[in-house]
């Protein structure tokens, strides 16, 4: 086990990827010499050469449908979208290429590729750097989209996505890129796509979240125990397609209280379909009414602090408070 | 960099008369199928159809100098003629039109003449326009990574030169020098949007100079001409030289599909005009004028392959339609049987 940063395990679950097998590409903007905005790929260029680390022109959707093109041809290729505000270009080349190859060949093509995207708020990135795409993905079937939280989910998953014959959409909070650190083991531990993961164990309510928020929870769960005895039992869903469903209900139907927390904008959001699934199928072992705290539905994340920090945090402990409420419903 | 072509004589293309009588039938297969196709279409056996007749001749020249098993083809909804010469059957196409279980391109999935086949090289395609023009670079890229030998062909109309993909796919091949050619079939309307209204310039291969790579304007209705750029193109691809750009000028005598009605935007007058330069009676004559074969020949040629095409309805008619039970099949490779 090595103590890193996310950024650090992506970089680190990257470089061995590639040392590991030469079908893995990299094909992005900045990638090369610069090593990426946010240095994933910081001497990747210099180790493992311009062929496989592709400074690509600016062009999203070129990026993915090239990653198409070598995915088709026998390549792993790793596409990176320096900022997941940029994808949109790309949407349909993951929409209608990339996640119906396989479907409308009946199983005869197949894209194995990862698409990664910094993604998520709070690092003053304003309307065009902050946002979180996930539901327009994760609606998508033929796409699996992951985002973790933790510096080993990272590196577990990104190993997965590699090896994935499908695509994969990897996203990466910008925010738990340097602030959150945390154990990587230091020979690859595959997490699989589709599995969530228990990171708090409680039995007075469930919290469902990923991505930054699912740290706010984890911070507020810690006070709530240690300030007023609530066990709140926290779920990283770490896959929001495929969802694990199965281990948000036994949470639930031991907790009999649910919430789901996500920074996206609220209405029709990730949560939502969490949300839904609960009450489908979980109803009548819930004690209240299911908690939904989404991101404020306004077009995006506004720049100046004060506006940023409304949209992250609109109360102060908004995140705790609905804990305690909902423990206490 | 863009250079008109018109030759036409085979002498200088190393094609015998064995290619030219073969290049001959399976343009004419091209034709019948588009024909006979049309005529399911109107008794209510095949809900669409993508009629191909006009292009017979720019699609068989261009798809002559791959080499099946090595090549790898990118082709638009349009391309009976390109997929032909890949390997595609009579037989496998009207699969497709009546979207058999058997259907080699998706099961009966897509639409018709969405082709596709992984043992003949043919890549799968959607009807978005232009998005397989980058997935064409990405292949040339993975290629010359490989060192391997092959070259990739992607064919598309005008109008698909208007997309951003066609852009994005032609510059990033040309930036690495890929082993790709693109083929653009010009028949000047996109369904009923005239060139005129789609690009400010008179040659889609002029703007093969904004990517510094070759461009030629070539005939889309002299096979030969259309064979040898081609053929040059393919050379040059093989040689690390990078991509080419080739338009065919050619004309699509018939609807954009069997559910448009081009009357309401092209005169009779052109249409019937356009049909005095159809590509297949100027191959014949060619080949009858230059001694290599005769009319009473090119009859039997007819007559074989309306049977053939007449015998493939047959068998794909008889084929099973799809189990709706495996609809859901086929999302993810974990879902494969």
């Amino acid at each position: 086990m090595t103590e890193k940063n996310l950024v650090t395990a992506i970089h680190d679950t990257l470089h061995d990827e590639m040392a590991a097998d030469d079908r893995v590409m990299l094909i992005g903007q900045d990638v090369g010499a610069r090593g990426g905005v946010f240095k994933v790929s910081e001497g990747f260029m210099a180790e493992f050469g311009e062929q496989r680390v592709i400074d690509a022109p600016l062009a999203e959707s070129g990026i993915v449908g090239v990653a198409i093109g070598m995915a088709l041809h026998g390549l792993l290729p790793v596409a990176e979208i320096e900022f997941a505000d940029f994808i949109h270009p790309a949407f349909d080349q993951i929409l209608s290429e990339a996640s119906r190859m396989r479907y409308r060949t009946n199983g005869d093509w197949g894209c194995p590729m990862v698409i990664r995207a910094p993604c998520g708020g709070g690092i003053h990135g304003a309307l065009y750097h902050s946002q979180s795409i996930e539901a327009f993905y994760a609606h998508i079937p033929g796409v699996k989209v992951v985002m973790p939280s933790t510096p080993a989910d990272a590196a577990g998953l990104l190993h997965t996505a590699i090896a994935d014959p499908d695509p994969v959409l990897f996203l990466e909070h910008k925010k738990c890129y340097r602030l959150i650190k945390g154990d990587v083991p230091d020979v690859p531990q595959p997490t699989p796509i589709g599995q969530a993961d228990v990171k708090r164990e409680g039995t007075d309510l469930t919290v469902v979240s990923y991505g930054y928020e699912l740290h706010r929870c984890l911070d507020a769960a810690a006070r709530l125990e240690q300030d007023e005895g609530i066990h709140a039992e926290v779920v990283d869903v770490r896959s929001l397609a495929p969802l694990d469903t199965e281990t948000i209900l036994v949470s639930v139907r031991k907790t009999a209280r649910a919430m789901v927390v996500y920074e996206d904008n609220r209405t029709y959001g990730a949560g939502a379909e969490i949300a839904a699934t609960i009450a489908e199928r979980a109803m009548f072992d819930l004690d209240a009414p299911i908690v939904r705290i989404g991101g404020p539905d306004i077009p995006a994340m506004p720049f100046a602090g004060a506006l940023e920090h409304y949209y992250m945090e609109p109360e102060p402990d908004h995140i705790l408070v609905a804990m305690r409420d909902l423990a206490h419903f | 960099m863009s250079a008109q072509v018109t030759e036409t004589a085979h002498g200088s293309l190393g094609l015998g008369v064995d290619d030219l009588l073969a290049m001959h039938r399976t343009m004419l297969t091209a034709r019948l199928i588009d024909e006979a196709a049309l005529r399911q279409n109107r008794m209510g056996r095949a809900p669409f159809v993508v009629p191909v007749s006009g292009h017979e001749g720019c699609q068989i020249g261009t798809a002559w100098p791959m080499r099946p098993g090595i090549d790898i083809w990118v082709p638009y909804y349009r391309d009976l003629g390109v997929v032909l010469v890949a390997g595609m059957t009579p037989e496998q196409i009207f699969l497709g039109l009546f979207s058999k279980a058997s259907d080699p391109t998706s099961g009966g999935r897509q639409m018709p003449s969405h082709w596709s086949s992984r043992g003949l090289g043919i890549v799968s395609h959607s009807s978005p326009i232009s998005t397989q023009v980058p997935h064409a670079a990405g292949i040339a890229y993975a290629m010359k990574y490989r060192n391997e030998d092959g070259v990739v062909a992607s064919w598309f109309g005008e109008g698909a030169t208007s997309e951003g993909d066609w852009h994005e796919g032609l510059n990033i091949a040309s930036i690495h020098r890929l082993p790709v050619v693109f083929i653009c079939e010009n028949n000047e309307y996109a369904i009923s949007v005239p060139q005129s209204k789609q690009m400010a310039v008179a040659d889609v291969a002029s703007r093969a100079e904004g990517y510094g790579i070759p461009g030629f304007v070539v005939d889309g209705n002299d096979v030969l001409a259309c064979f040898r750029v081609m053929k040059e193109a393919h050379d040059r691809a093989r040689a690390g030289e990078g991509p080419t750009l080739i338009e065919c000028k050619t004309y699509r005598f018939l609807p954009h599909t069997s559910d448009d009605d081009d009357k309401s935007y092209r005169s009779r007058e052109e249409v019937e005009e356009r049909r005095h330069h159809d590509p297949i009676e100027r191959f014949a004559t060619y080949l009858v004028d230059g001694g290599i074969t005769d009319r009473a020949a090119l009859q039997t040629v007819h007559d074989e392959v309306k049977t053939q095409v007449e015998s493939a309805i047959k068998a794909a008619w008889d084929a099973p339609d799809p189990d709706p039970a495996t609809a859901t099949r086929h999302v993810f490779a974990e879902d494969d049987p």
